[in-house]
């Protein structure tokens, strides 16, 4: 665990963390803001209360690791990274400028704390299991993680990703599926359904979690819940909601790639700060 | 420029398949590296990866028919310190995995070696689809990527030895047929380093792979007809060796280039693109034109793909006429 923050405290973290990824993506211009605050909460949880790391060592090797396969939410990652003190938050005001280590979706050689890059959907569950079969090789006790969107599931390399992970029998791979029921061309139930998405992942020999992505103890539960399970790899299929937390970018496919400008940036800092 | 004399028996060589050693070289970056690991996606054995798997059990992954999944695992593997090879058949492996090699392999400069078995047009009976004829232009154009073209199967050994102990991305291509052994042992390899393996003076025939041997009987011939042919082997595509290609346009004046591959973007392209930069001369092409393979028997689609050394003795003499109108 990196930092033993209870509940309330929590809460309070991923709304001070919505508020940095809306002004980053305000000053940037553009990017990707509905799947940032959907993913926000477990990325949270995760870096807070879950994985091993050491940002004042960001590549021991006994740390855990992390895929963010659905790259486009990395102002979600970034937030969270310069949080836990991989680099000073001034860059985040540099997202997606030139020479900035933020780039637009994750570069691992610019950015510290960012284990692999991506950026190119379905590609980044693969990697996590080579990771996790490479952590295993050398008996080491590291867990790997990889978050990935409802829309990537529709990616034919996750299922070639999942038959290998069930095949090699990963418990030390976790994967997690934020469904915020949203693509970019609209709900994923009618761009390319993907239901039943549950009896998928058990049909590929993985132990499937549920849990409400937005509500910290469901996510710490679900992860300790992957971590205690052996001989299968874990899915966590989170239920979010796309934009959560800013009303008028719930539930919004439009709001899939587009930034707030400064006046929407100052109603959404409003109900963050009021709720 | 270095001469590296080879001494093979143009009439009659030793015929090894360039698979073998690559198969070869993988168990000897095994016993050389501990961190060398290995990915079979079904065609283990046919790519010669079965040596391997045999001697170290417990370094090889099956990854099933899922090329895509095999490099992004590789991928993996190396992010936690392995030297992973992944091997298929070139046209799935730089083909079906582009993206993968490109954004996950290439981008971030990650230590995984690729082979690409059942290079070029030599493959025969299985066709078109499984010829690889235009893989080489597709790894070429990738930053960090480096790409060599072994001449037979002792020099894919070494090459896959080589890119085993250079760090980064790294293609190395073989086949799948029987092709003439013109290195022996001792003759140096050196990834990047091209060298002259008969000096000449009237044109320079540049070559890779199998047709380097072609390459060496072409220039046997075009001496019974009075023309002095140098013949460069030029094993490594990427990073290109723009020294010892200048050197030779510079003392012949004409060049020819030969290689089992589509003419746009493969290694011809590659060694015209220094030249015409550094020192433009007259030059031709022999490769692929522009089309797919066919089923066939080896020889009969080398004749018929214009991949032999009469066809390059023809260019060469074309070549030639170029030259003196200048
Ligand atoms: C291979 C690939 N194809 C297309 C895209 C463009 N793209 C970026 S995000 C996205 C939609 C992703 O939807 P989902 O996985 O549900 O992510 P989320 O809703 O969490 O943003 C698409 C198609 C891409 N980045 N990679
Ligand atoms: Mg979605």
């Amino acid at each position: 665990m990196f930092r033993n923050l209870n509940e309330g405290q929590l809460r309070a973290k991923t709304k001070e963390l919505r508020t940095k990824i809306l002004k980053m993506l305000c000053e940037a211009g553009s990017g990707h803001s509905g799947g940032s605050l959907s993913s926000i909460d477990i990325l949270t949880v995760l870096y807070n209360k879950v994985m091993n790391h050491d940002p004042k060592n960001p590549k021991y090797p006994g740390r855990d690791r992390f895929v963010l396969s659905k790259g486009h939410v990395c102002p979600a990652l970034y937030v969270v990274l310069a949080d836990c003190g991989y680099f000073d938050e001034s860059h985040l005001m540099t997202l997606r400028k030139y020479g900035s280590i933020l780039q637009g979706h994750p570069y691992m050689h610019k950015t510290p704390g960012l284990d692999v890059s991506s950026g190119s959907l379905g590609q980044g569950l693969s990697v996590a299991v080579g990771m996790a079969l490479g952590a295993r090789m050398d008996k080491g006790n590291q867990r790997v993680y990889c978050l990935m969107g409802d829309g990537e599931q529709q990616e034919g390399q996750i299922w070639e990703a999942a038959m290998a992970a069930g095949h090699y029998k990963l418990d030390n791979l976790c994967g997690i599926v934020d469904q915020n029921r949203l693509q970019i061309d609209g709900f994923v139930k009618d761009v390319m359904n993907i239901e039943p998405l549950a009896d998928k992942w058990t049909a590929f020999n993985w132990n499937v979690i549920r849990c409400d992505g937005h509500d910290m103890s469901s996510i710490e539960n679900a992860f300790a819940q992957a971590a205690a399970f052996k001989g299968k790899p874990s899915v966590i299929i989170a239920d979010t909601v796309k934009g959560k937390g800013v009303s008028f970018m719930e539930n919004k496919c439009n709001w899939h790639g587009v930034a707030p400008n400064k006046e929407q940036l100052e109603t959404a800092m409003c109900e963050l700060e009021c709720d | 420029m270095e001469i590296v004399e080879l001494k093979v028996n143009l009439a009659s060589p030793e015929r090894v398949p360039s698979r073998d050693g690559y198969g070869h070289g993988l168990v000897d970056a095994g016993k050389m590296d501990e961190n060398v690991v290995a990915l079979g996606a079904d065609i283990t054995a046919s790519v010669r990866v079965d040596w391997f798997q045999k001697e170290f059990p417990e370094r090889f992954f099956s990854v099933g028919i899922a090329e895509q999944d095999q490099m992004c695992i590789a991928a993996g593997l190396a992010l936690m310190g392995k030297v992973p090879f992944v091997t298929n058949y070139g046209v799935f492996l730089a083909g079906r995995a582009w993206d993968q090699i490109r954004t996950t392999v290439c981008y971030s400069n990650l230590n995984v070696k690729l082979g690409g078995a059942h290079g070029g047009i030599s493959v025969g009976a299985d066709g078109a689809t499984h010829q690889a004829l235009e893989e080489i232009a597709l790894m070429r154009c990738l930053p960090n990527m480096k790409v060599i073209v072994p001449a037979d199967a002792i020099e894919a050994r070494k090459a896959t030895v080589a890119i085993a102990k250079t760090y980064g991305p790294a293609y190395v291509r073989f086949g799948r047929e029987k092709v003439p052994v013109v290195t022996d042992e001792a003759t140096p390899f050196e990834i990047g380093k091209a060298y002259c393996c008969k000096d000449g003076t009237d044109v320079a025939i540049v070559a890779c792979g199998a047709m380097v041997y072609e390459a060496l009987v072409a220039a046997e011939k075009l001496a019974k007809s009075g023309i002095s042919a140098m013949v460069i082997n030029n094993h490594t595509v990427k990073p290109i060796d723009k020294d010892t290609l200048i050197e030779a346009a510079k003392k012949t004046k004409a060049v020819v280039t030969a290689e089992e591959h589509q003419l746009m973007g493969g290694m011809g392209s590659a060694v015209l693109e220094v030249l015409a930069q550094n020192y433009p001369v007259p030059a031709r092409m022999v490769g692929v034109e522009d089309r797919f393979g066919e089923s066939g028997d080896p020889d009969t689609l080398m004749k018929a793909f214009g991949l032999t050394s009469d066809h390059i003795v023809e260019v060469a003499k074309e070549v030639l006429k170029m030259k003196m109108a200048r």
